[in-house]
């Protein structure tokens, strides 16, 4: 259903479209691996096949090291997000947000950041995160339900995980409003989702963007799927192509090609850095597992279409790439693997180790300046608590905790 | 179909189904309530069904789908809209409360906004943030809106249904951690008006007052005191606004004693208005304070703390013996 409808939304506004010309290749390719792709408009440096390809906007030249280093945060992301699958399954983690199929999307956009920029994600970027050194443990947190973040945003620049679809595309624009006030040239970007691309909150920050000029890059990550509801129930235009309505540049990129992902968000990065305002950034990937685990894709999707899909898998285009080439060897994926097994037992037992919160933990951090109202709750549960422990002497609970 | 053992979540589907069948005017929006049949599947099969006209899955935009109720319903339509979880209710709250709560007023009553917003509400099924809070009182402040919340599968299949028919605004709050629990529905025996209070337990020492999810373990707590020989008289409220202070203040004239029982928190919720009201009518029948148990003036914790932040047997206990000693 997505093909037919994907295909029927296209000609209108996209036949006229100055950068169909350019990436006409692109397109070509594309078209015949299937309606759903017909993206004249798509960067893409490394075809599905494992081929490299030029882009006139976007070239890029990587060394073998930094190409096995994007390699290797796929390989190391996809593993931890499936340690995230099977902790979830056996009772470990309350809830999780799988990435699978979205790994080049962005561990190519987290790359192109700097240290000094700053990151702003939804629920899924566990691969974003990875690239910005957050510890992964630290992500299960909120997912075993002991805490609702649970990392200190400054030390990697890499803000909470946000739940409300949408909400943190206008933090990361006030927070680039405020960088260009500092006259700082650090970029700020925002994750989100193509369902989350119909809130309000998403085209203000578009608008506020690009009023204020603000250095922030939108990044949308258009799995497809927001949930059951495929991209046409969101939006009858190209996504992407929005953002000239608001006044500033859009652009497709394949999202499972982790080469473009990274040289179209250094580009948009750079741009803003210069000063000249945000971008929008299509990523076209797919989300191949269940929307959480509490989801059940099979009541809204057909297996052939993720099929079609794994054929596109970020991970292995690349590694077709890297052995073709001769850039990597067969000691360095033994290595790999065996790194990547190394994180799964350490995520693992991290997470068994985790602690319940203490239960006094509802009271704190309620204000900064702390409050009258909250220090008056805590002390009458404190005692109501305590009355547990003198029930035996005193007979009954009751009166303690008055 | 006459009386049937139904999940509560099941009940509200069969109701949304009748509806749909008695009203071509009714129509049901929201995020994936198509084919997924909502995330808690209570508009399963409605678009099977009725068709994309009527069961209509909305962009993920909860302003646009509330203001597109009102207009909807501007034209005649009884939108039935549902909003995913509790804590996503705020993106329309604007359109709510600005919009959706006035319009009859401000139409000097030559308009009606026969709208519905279900929201599955409050805790104790361990999810992750802003889908466990019970916002309640923030509708309830509102003039304009009804706020409503069936505790059982009766009640949802009669109480949406009059929530569908109603002429004004409706907040319905669904009780999520109920929507497994089984219980008789009787869809020809039509009960009392949506506003109108239910006595669960009949007692003469102490009243519960609850509401929703709350009111199962107001039962259990009354079926526990009774174990020490405590007689407790449990009202289930089931409107939030209005609220049916003649029955509580029945109950507390006969029994002398009241608490209320939420999981929202207790600083200005919906236990204070009911406090209030209560101490100026019965202020000569108490024998002591309305207590109030409910959450605490914190963010609604993560899941492995809800436990302890939600009101419990013990706590709803706790405050019964406390009353009792007055
Ligand atoms: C305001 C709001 N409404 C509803 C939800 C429930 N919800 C969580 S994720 C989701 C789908 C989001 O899809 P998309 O933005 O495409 O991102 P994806 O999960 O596919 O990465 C929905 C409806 C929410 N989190 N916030």
């Amino acid at each position: 259903m997505t093909v037919e409808s994907t295909a029927a939304r296209k000609p209108r506004r996209t036949s006229g479209s100055k950068r169909a010309s350019a990436t006409t290749a692109t397109a070509k390719k594309a078209a015949k691996a299937g309606a759903q792709n017909v993206t004249p408009e798509q960067v893409q440096l490394l075809t599905p096949e494992g081929k490299r390809v030029e882009h006139p906007d976007y070239s890029i030249d990587l060394s073998p090291e930094e190409l096995r280093g994007l390699y290797r945060d796929m390989v190391l992301t996809r593993r931890f997000d499936a340690e995230g699958t099977t902790l979830q399954r056996q009772g470990e983690l309350g809830l999780w947000a799988s990435l699978l199929g979205q790994e080049a999307a962005q561990i190519g956009s987290g790359r192109a950041t700097r240290e000094d920029d700053y990151v702003f994600p939804t629920y899924r970027e566990h691969g974003v995160a990875w690239t910005r050194g957050v510890d992964p443990v630290n992500l299960l947190g909120m997912f075993r339900g002991v805490n609702h973040g649970g990392w200190d945003p400054n030390s990697n620049n890499f803000h909470l995980y946000t739940i409300v679809i949408g909400s943190q595309t206008l933090h990361a624009t006030g927070y680039a409003m405020g960088v260009a006030k500092d006259g700082a040239d650090s970029a700020v970007i925002a994750y989100f989702g193509d369902g989350a691309s119909s809130q309000g909150d998403v085209m203000e920050a578009f608008n506020f963007g690009a009023v204020y000029n603000a250095p922030v890059v939108f990044f949308c990550q258009n799995n497809q799927w927001a949930i059951s509801e495929p991209t046409e129930k969101q939006m009858r235009v190209p996504l992407y192509q929005r953002a000239q309505g608001f006044g500033f540049p859009g652009v497709r990129v394949d999202g499972n090609d982790v080469l473009a992902c990274l040289a179209v968000t250094k580009a948009a990065l750079e741009r803003a850095r210069r000063g000249e305002g945000p971008t929008l950034i299509e990523a076209f990937t797919y989300r191949m597992a269940a929307h959480t685990t509490t989801d059940d894709p099979t009541r809204y999707r057909q297996d052939e279409e993720r099929e079609a899909w794994e054929a596109k898998d970020p991970i292995l285009r690349l590694r077709t790439y890297l052995e073709a080439e001769g850039l990597a060897d067969e000691a360095f994926f033994q290595e790999l693997e065996e790194e990547g097994e190394k994180l799964g037992k350490h995520v693992r037992e991290a997470v068994r180790a985790m602690p319940d919160p203490d239960v006094m933990a509802i009271f704190e951090n309620v204000y900064a300046d702390g409050s009258a109202l909250v220090d008056e709750e805590r002390a009458q549960f404190a005692a109501y608590q305590a009355s547990f422990s003198t029930v035996s002497d005193s007979g009954s609970a009751a009166g303690e905790a008055k | 179909m006459a009386a049937q053992n139904l999940p509560l979540a099941k009940a509200l589907n069969e109701s949304l189904r009748k509806a749909l069948e008695t009203d071509p005017k009714v129509v049901l929006m929201g995020e994936d309530i198509g084919k997924l049949g909502g995330v808690f599947r209570i508009t399963d099969g409605l678009q099977k069904d009725f068709g994309e006209e009527r069961v209509i899955d909305t962009p993920l935009a909860e302003s646009g789908i509330v203001g597109t109720a009102i207009g909807l319903a501007l034209r005649g339509y009884r939108p039935v809209v549902e909003i995913q979880f509790d804590g996503f209710v705020f993106p329309a709250y604007d359109q709510i409360v600005t919009q959706l709560a006035k319009m009859h007023a401000r139409a000097l009553g030559k308009i009606k906004m026969p709208v519905v917003i279900r929201i599955p509400y409050g805790g104790g099924i361990g999810a992750v943030e802003h889908h466990s809070e019970s916002p309640e009182a923030l509708f309830a402040h509102v003039p304009g809106l009804k706020v409503v919340s069936p505790s059982n599968s009766s009640d949802a299949y009669w109480m949406l249904q009059q929530a569908i028919q109603s002429d004004d605004p409706v907040i319905f709050f669904e009780p999520k951690r109920r929507y497994w629990d089984k219980g008789e529905v009787d869809t020809e025996a039509f009960p009392g008006p949506l506003h109108k209070a239910r006595t669960v337990r009949e007692g003469t020492d102490l009243t519960l007052v609850a509401y929703g999810p709350m009111v199962k373990v107001c039962v259990e707590a009354a079926a526990a005191a009774a174990e020490e020989g405590k007689s407790i008289e449990v009202l289930d409220l089931r409107s939030m606004s209005p609220i049916d202070f003649d029955a509580i203040q029945a109950s507390v004239e006969k029994t002398r004693r009241l608490v209320v029982v939420h999981e929202a928190p207790v600083f200005y919720g919906s236990g204070a208005e009911i406090a209030a009201r209560i101490t100026e009518r019965c202020f000569y029948h108490l024998e002591s304070p309305v207590l109030r148990v409910g959450g605490f003036h914190a963010p609604y914790p993560p899941a492995r703390l809800e436990e302890e932040y939600l009101p419990g047997l013990d706590r709803v206990l706790d405050a019964v013996d406390r009353s009792l000693a007055y």
